[in-house]
């Protein structure tokens, strides 16, 4: 029925309206339609803080002509006097797919992959599209238009969803009596990029996360590099994005930790994106807010999990409920801080949600002001367009609200929509209110009515004496038709009647059962009275779950801190000559190690009694993929670009448990997908810190290279990629690297070139300033790779894996290079056959630096386990074997200036365990990094019953909306993957 | 310790390089080992013992003070420390040789419900992978194929044989079948999330087995005119003459596993895996239910989980008197060799280091149905035994040198100390 209305009542202005001066005219005699028509008596909201309590809205062809509390008209106005009704500028959705046909993904079985390019004369990498204008593909969709304009909308701001760089957008207002001459506000409003490939290109490159942000680099370098008339050939992806460069750039990033990545890019290359969220910036809202971007959230928020079977809530993580639990108040969160964002209904199934949505937020402490401005001036200010839309002052398109009351109040009726001066009617704003209590006599009987509910759908209750009789209402366009039935249904009286607005009796024609036609008249007793809502809901205020750092299960409810602590009487393993020191204490001091000794003072430091106890530096895995969002780029047989800090997961459970286990530091390594991977992170875990926090200060610079099947893609299907074999593994390095000589020395000769930074990572190895960590089995390619290093002049810094290591260790001692070796892993591949136990033992023997390493997630949380196994093979000595974990992989990141040991002066990254570390039967009691608990078995404790507590509670909760009728989803177990080397 | 190496290295100079250990032979002369600490796999402990035995079984289990003749070759073992060989249960080793390379790969057939596949056959006997194992005390595997709803049938073997014949020591003893699970990972290739959700088919997968059970009872009871391979295969599992190993992890999972088998008339069941067992041992007490539980060496499934719950979690039981081993179905074969390490790591949770020490050898063996000769260091059982210079739990002291086998005296060498003596003799040499 809405429907119907809507679409009876689209105004007869708009044809008049918008007929063009320069058009010929064929239909008939050119008419233009040049009335005033004036909103009086309403409460304008003229901007969201701009508001008229009483005023006059004055609108012309499409335009806000005037608006004020006392506005003359002139003659020629049609005046609607909304007395006690309220005036808003219409919303404005900034991320919309409106009127733009989304491509699919093709479907299709899977390939070889694709690894050149598909087009011709545009960038090298099919997923970066900036040519790509959606006015091009734009048709009008009035359907859609209609949900709008139902929801609000006045104006969408839309584009082609699809690929890394996406061309611009179109902005348009929602008019459906207009044409494109008019809707189409602008066709080229902004510009757009994502991390996401296109789902139309097959090009393999990037398959990461790191690969697309450094793609998206790259771009912008070749785009001032061609700008600068450097290119011989044409680009007309890079020409596009040069064009495009004045636009408003817009970056869908969808959470959090992407929002800043996007905003490093940003920074980097001299824009200010503004930035499509996801929902979580809540989580980390002193970063999102030091970015300065403006934001655009999409006003979705979880349902709640079913957790009506206990057996599948146990699926559900702790930070999965709080997450539903705790996104509502994103909105109010940014607001706080003071962020600038829109809110859009981008990625909602429904409209419908859009209001509860909204609703949700503002009951979860979203300013209702800071709301408006969300979908209205904040928009129009992103857009550049706040001179035309997003108010109504004077020159600004007439796209405004009619409504009976507060926008933001569930009972408000949203009566009209006009877009750029056309009327969209919604609900009839006219009605007559037929509500109240009736008496209706005919056969000598008196009959009680009462009619209550909604305006516009009002329920009747028929009644006889005190028996309620069966009733039909229905109430359209001012007429009423309803129906009882008496005698137990053998007697039906029918009745219908016109509503006239100036009784409050109801009569009409009434049709008594056996037929005979006559009339009725039913007096009105009384009026409706809407039961008052209880207004003390307010305290009612919906529970939300306080924010860990991080937020997920064992995040602590604030950042652990730096501590000055004494450890007394402690067994030390300094990992240094001095070997380790019975009944010894260690001095913690500003998150150094300021004092070894016996005896020492406490100075006002916490003192842990650590007799009988163990203590020793954190166990440092030199070869991890924990906390990390992505592992390999493997859409080309060099990655060098692509960073792992760029992808570093500062929440991931892996940190806490190795954190369990004594570990504090990791080199977050790339795989093993390419002979030449990307660059390492090197992390402290920080457990709450965000994920810059987590990485070293100068960090040494590293970079993964691999070798072998991995790099060979022996082990599955992919026959196109080159390398297939050792052979062609060497002639990779030997390529890369004299292109890199070549280019380096381009460089420093002060001529012209084109930045890459593919090839400025690689230079930067020839020129010893970055260390590879290669990933190694086999003898004939460990000594290759030393001899193509040696060919350029630098040596290769570690072998990782390295487990035929002791067949060459000899030539390995001599060239200089570390290994991290797995303690005892063989036979998981044909080329680990000879892979040793006795591997570290025999390389140590020889005079190389050897770590024990993990690669492995649940390995990693006992490496102290793993050194003590090179005393079984091989007969290490303890003190060596520990070293294997500690100072030694310092060795080889180049940080054992400043951890891997006891030693003064150096970081206070340390271990208390409850007795030798080498042991099986030892548990790590405190893990400290620079004198911050990062772990301790009492706190462990204290979080279990914490985590205990509140999913019961959140169960409760959720238990709770099910029963409120709300909707529910299923429950689920998200994870996240784990990986190993060769996670693709 | 330089020295011991270069002495050890010594002595390998004169040994044949070779692909494979030669099985050691029968025990001919009787053996005492004396003044070790012997831990008997029962719970108990003998500070300084005196242990004998003859035609591969143990004839003497007692306190070195004890005044009888010692017989044969008279082992020194002071200071050091004796072990039943540890029993790996659930296992494919001998099946697989290589994880990546598909041609040694044997474990897992085609069908899934095939209870007449029998792994004793394709065990090889020859593998490098189970050889790897004996250095570290682990000296008998149960061989079971893996995959599919029901894998198949496994048999019980030791470690030093020339053939799949030669090493059995129990033929086909149970039956395995992987439980339905009632919630599966999302397939992510099909668009779907990464995660678990629940399984919708579950349910119907229940249905499955239990139509398969009650096939297999109806067929048992009839004289089959047509022989069905997979329903007289399961006729074992019916008569209580093999067990039933059932793998399953939920709560929800093993209530319902064992509650179907016993209804069905399976015998004997026994739980592999169980990560939520700790939940329900009042129900698997009742139902007299044994747990091969999973290695400790793992990660908490859930990330709300206590870290340690995978250290903990055959303490938790054990606790609760339920008979308890250890197992790592689900780890690579090579790992097996750290078995003894993952019965350490419980004893890190508090277990007593003797229970710790039954996970991996009584309890296993009582589980298994081979406890009438192995798993304990008793007076009439197979001398199947190692000795180790210090605690065979701990990794550092795991170091072993002497292993018997029904009392022959087995190779501690392997693929891997050739090569090790091979190239420190190589960097010795120079």
């Amino acid at each position: 029925m809405k429907k119907l209305i809507f679409s009876l009542c689209l105004f007869w202005c708009g044809a008049l309206l918008f007929s063009q001066d320069y058009f010929p005219e064929s239909e008939g005699v050119k008419a233009n339609n040049n009335n005033f028509t004036a909103f009086t008596n309403a409460k304008i909201f003229v901007t969201p803080t701009e508001v008229i309590q009483k005023g006059t809205l004055l609108i012309q062809n499409g335009k806000v002509v005037n608006v004020g509390a006392s506005v003359t008209l002139p003659q020629n106005t049609i005046v609607v006097d909304l007395n006690g009704k309220s005036i808003y500028p219409s919303f404005i959705d900034i991320y919309s797919k409106f009127g733009i046909e989304q491509p699919k993904r093709s479907s299709g079985g899977r390939r070889s992959p694709q690894f050149e390019p598909t087009r011709e004369g545009f960038y090298w990498n099919d997923h970066i599209m900036p040519e790509n204008d959606a006015i091009g593909s734009f048709k009008y969709d009035e359907k859609e238009a209609k949900e709008l304009i139902e929801a609000g909308f006045g104006a969408v701001n839309s584009h082609t969803h699809d690929g890394i760089a996406r061309g611009t957008g179109v902005l348009i207002a929602l008019n459906n009596a207009g044409t494109d001459a008019n809707r189409v506000l602008d066709d080229r409003s902004a510009q757009y990029f994502s991390l996401e490939k296109s789902v139309t290109k097959q090009q393999s490159y990037p398959t990461s996360l790191m690969g697309a942000l450094a793609l998206l680099r790259q771009m912008y370098s070749d785009a001032n590099w061609y700008a600068n008339g450097n290119a011989s050939t044409t680009d007309r992806s890079l020409e596009a994005l040069i064009k495009n460069k004045g636009l408003v750039q817009i970056f869908e990033a969808k959470d959090k930790g992407n929002d800043l990545r996007a905003d490093k890019i940003g920074d980097a290359y001299g824009i200010q994106y503004t930035i499509l969220g996801g929902g979580n910036e809540f989580e980390r809202i002193d970063e999102i807010k030091a970015t300065n971007a403006k934001f655009i959230i999409p006003l979705n928020f979880p349902d709640a999990y079913d957790v009506s079977d206990p057996y599948q809530a146990g699926y559900v993580s702790l930070e999965d409920m709080r997450y539903w639990n705790q996104a509502p108040t994103n909105p109010k969160v940014l607001a706080e801080n003071g962020v600038t964002f829109s809110l859009t209904p981008y990625e909602l199934k429904s409209m419908s949600k859009f209001k509860d949505n909204l609703m949700k937020a503002i009951e979860y402490g979203l300013p209702k002001t800071k709301a408006l401005e969300a979908l209205t001036t904040v928009p129009a200010e992103i857009l550049g367009k706040s001179n035309v839309l997003g108010t109504l002052k004077k020159g600004a398109h007439a796209n405004f609200l009619i409504t009976s009351g507060d926008i933001f109040d569930k009972s408000t009726t949203l009566y009209e929509n006009w877009v750029q001066g056309n009327k969209n009617s919604i609900n009839n704003k006219d009605i007559t209110d037929i509500r109240g209590d009736y008496t209706l006599t005919t056969e000598g009987k008196t009959y009680d009515i009462s009619i209550t509910g909604e305006l516009a759908k009002p329920k009747m209750e028929v009644k006889l004496d005190t028996v309620k009789l069966d009733s039909k209402i229905s109430y359209e366009n001012d007429w009423l038709t309803f129906s009882f039935s008496a005698d137990k249904g053998a007697k039906t009286y029918r009745m219908i009647g016109a509503v006239l607005p100036d009784t409050d009796n109801l009569s009409g024609r009434l049709i008594l059962p056996d037929g005979t036609e006559t009339s009725f008249m039913a007096n009105k007793k009384s009026g409706f009275e809407e039961k008052s809502k209880d207004d003390s809901d307010a305290s009612d205020a919906p529970k939300v779950m306080p924010v860990t750092f991080p937020n997920v299960g064992y995040g602590y409810t604030s950042k652990p801190k730096q501590e000055n602590l004494l450890f007394k009487n402690a067994t030390v393993w300094t990992s240094e000559e001095a070997g380790i020191l019975e009944n010894t204490d260690v001095l913690v001091k500003n998150g150094k190690i300021a004092k070894i000794g016996t005896n020492l003072g406490a100075s006002g430091a916490k003192v842990i009694d650590a007799t009988g106890k163990h203590l020793t530096a954190g166990i440092i895995d030199e070869h991890s993929h924990i906390a990390a969002l992505a592992v390999n780029e493997a859409g080309h047989n060099s990655s060098a670009e692509v960073k792992m800090e760029d992808v570093v997961d500062p929440e991931h459970m892996g940190i806490y448990h190795s954190l369990a286990g004594g570990v504090t530091s990791i080199q977050l390594l790339h795989g093993s997908a390419n002979p030449i991977g990307g660059r390492s992170a090197i992390l402290k875990l920080k457990w709450g810190e965000e994920a810059d926090g987590l990485i070293y200060d100068n960090s040494p610079k590293f970079i993964k290279f691999a070798l072998g099947e991995n790099v060979k893609q022996s082990n599955w299907d992919s026959y196109s990629r080159f390398p297939q074999t050792r052979m062609g593994v060497e002639q990779v390095f030997m390529n890369y690297f004299q292109r890199a000589k070549e280019y380096d020395e381009k460089k420093k000769s002060g001529q012209t070139y084109r930045y890459d930074e593919e090839m400025e990572v690689l230079a930067e190895i020839i020129n010893g300033e970055r260390f590879i960590s290669c990933h190694s089995y086999v003898q004939s390619e460990i000594n290759m790779m030393m001899k193509v290093a040696e060919h350029f002049g630098f040596r290769v810094n570690t072998f990782t894996h390295i487990l035929e290591g002791y067949k060459v260790a000899d030539k390995m001692a001599e060239h200089g290079v570390g290994a991290g070796s797995f303690s005892d892993w063989w036979a998981y591949k044909y080329e680990v056959k000879d892979a040793i136990p006795y591997n570290a033992a025999i390389m140590h023997s020889q005079g190389v630096t050897v770590a024990i390493n993990s690669d492995d997630r649940e390995m990693m949380r006992r490496l102290n386990q793993e050194a003590a196994k090179t005393i079984k093979y091989g007969g290490m000595t303890e003190l060596e074997a520990w070293k294997m974990v500690t100072i030694n992989p310092a060795k080889l990141l180049h940080l054992d200036d400043r951890v891997g040991s006891i030693k003064e002066g150096k970081d206070a990254d340390l271990v208390l365990w409850s007795g030798n570390p080498l042991s099986v039967y030892t548990k790590a009691e405190k893990t400290i990094i620079e004198g911050t608990t990062y772990f301790d078995l009492q706190k462990d404790k204290a979080q279990r019953e914490a985590i205990k507590k509140e999913r019961n509670e959140l169960v409760k909760m959720m238990l709770e909306e099910k029963a409120g009728g709300k909707k529910t989803q299923g429950p689920k177990q998200s994870v996240k993957q784990t990986f190993t080397c060769e996670t693709l | 310790m330089k020295n011991i190496l270069t002495l050890l290295l010594a002595i390998a100079t004169y040994l044949p390089v070779s692909a494979q250990q030669t099985p050691a032979a029968k025990q001919t002369e009787a053996i005492t080992i004396e003044g070790a600490t012997a831990h008997l796999g029962n719970g108990e402990v003998i500070e300084s013992s005196l242990i004998m035995f003859e035609d591969g079984k143990l004839t003497f289990v007692g306190d070195s003070k004890m005044k009888i003749a010692r017989k044969g070759n008279i082992i020194d073992a002071s200071g050091k420390h004796v072990y039943p060989g540890f029993i790996a249960p659930a296992k494919t080793l001998g099946l697989i040789e290589i994880n990546s390379v598909r041609a040694t790969d044997d474990q897992d057939e085609i069908g899934e419900l095939i209870p007449h596949v029998r792994s004793l056959i394709a065990y090889n006997a020859e593998s490098q992978v189970v050889e790897s194992m004996r250095p570290n005390g682990v000296l008998l595997g149960q061989i079971a194929p893996s995959g599919g709803r029901i894998s198949g049938t496994s048999s019980i073997v030791q470690f030093d044989a020339w053939n799949w014949e030669d090493a059995a020591i129990k033929v086909d003893d149970g039956v395995h079948l992987n439980w339905p699970r009632s919630f599966r990972q999302g397939r992510w290739w099909m668009g779907e999330e990464r995660g678990y959700q629940p399984n919708k088919d579950y349910s119907k997968d229940v249905e499955t087995v239990v139509t398969f059970l009650k096939n297999s009872v109806a067929y048992g009871k009839g004289k089959p005119t047509e022989m069905n391979p997979a329903f007289a295969a399961m006729q074992g599992v019916l008569d209580g003459t093999q067990k039933m190993y059932v793998y399953a992890d939920g709560e929800k999972e093993i209530i319902d596993a064992v509650n179907t088998l016993k209804t069905n008339g399976v015998k004997e069941v026994v739980l592999v895996g169980g990560y939520e067992a700790y939940k329900i041992t009042d129900f698997l007490k009742k139902n007299n239910i044994p747990v091969l539980v999973q290695f400790t060496h793992n990660l908490p499934v859930f990330d709300d989980d206590d870290y340690d719950l995978p250290y903990k979690l055959p303490k938790l039981l054990v606790d609760s008197g339920l008979l308890v081993g250890l197992q790592n179905n689900e780890a690579s074969n090579f790992q097996t060799r750290n078995l003894p390490f993952y019965a350490g790591q419980v004893g890190q949770q508090g277990l007593d280091k003797e229970k710790a020490l039954q996970l991996i050898t009584g309890n296993s063996a009582k589980i298994l149905g081979i406890d009438d000769s192995y798993g304990t260091l008793e007076v009439g059982k197979s001398a199947t035994l190692f000795i180790s210079e210090g605690d065979a739990l701990d990794m550092s002291t795991n170091q072993l040198t002497h292993a018997f086998i029904d009392g022959r005296n087995i190779s501690l060498e392997t693929h891997q100390t050739e090569l090790w003596k091979r190239y420190m003799g190589k960097y010795e040499g120079e």
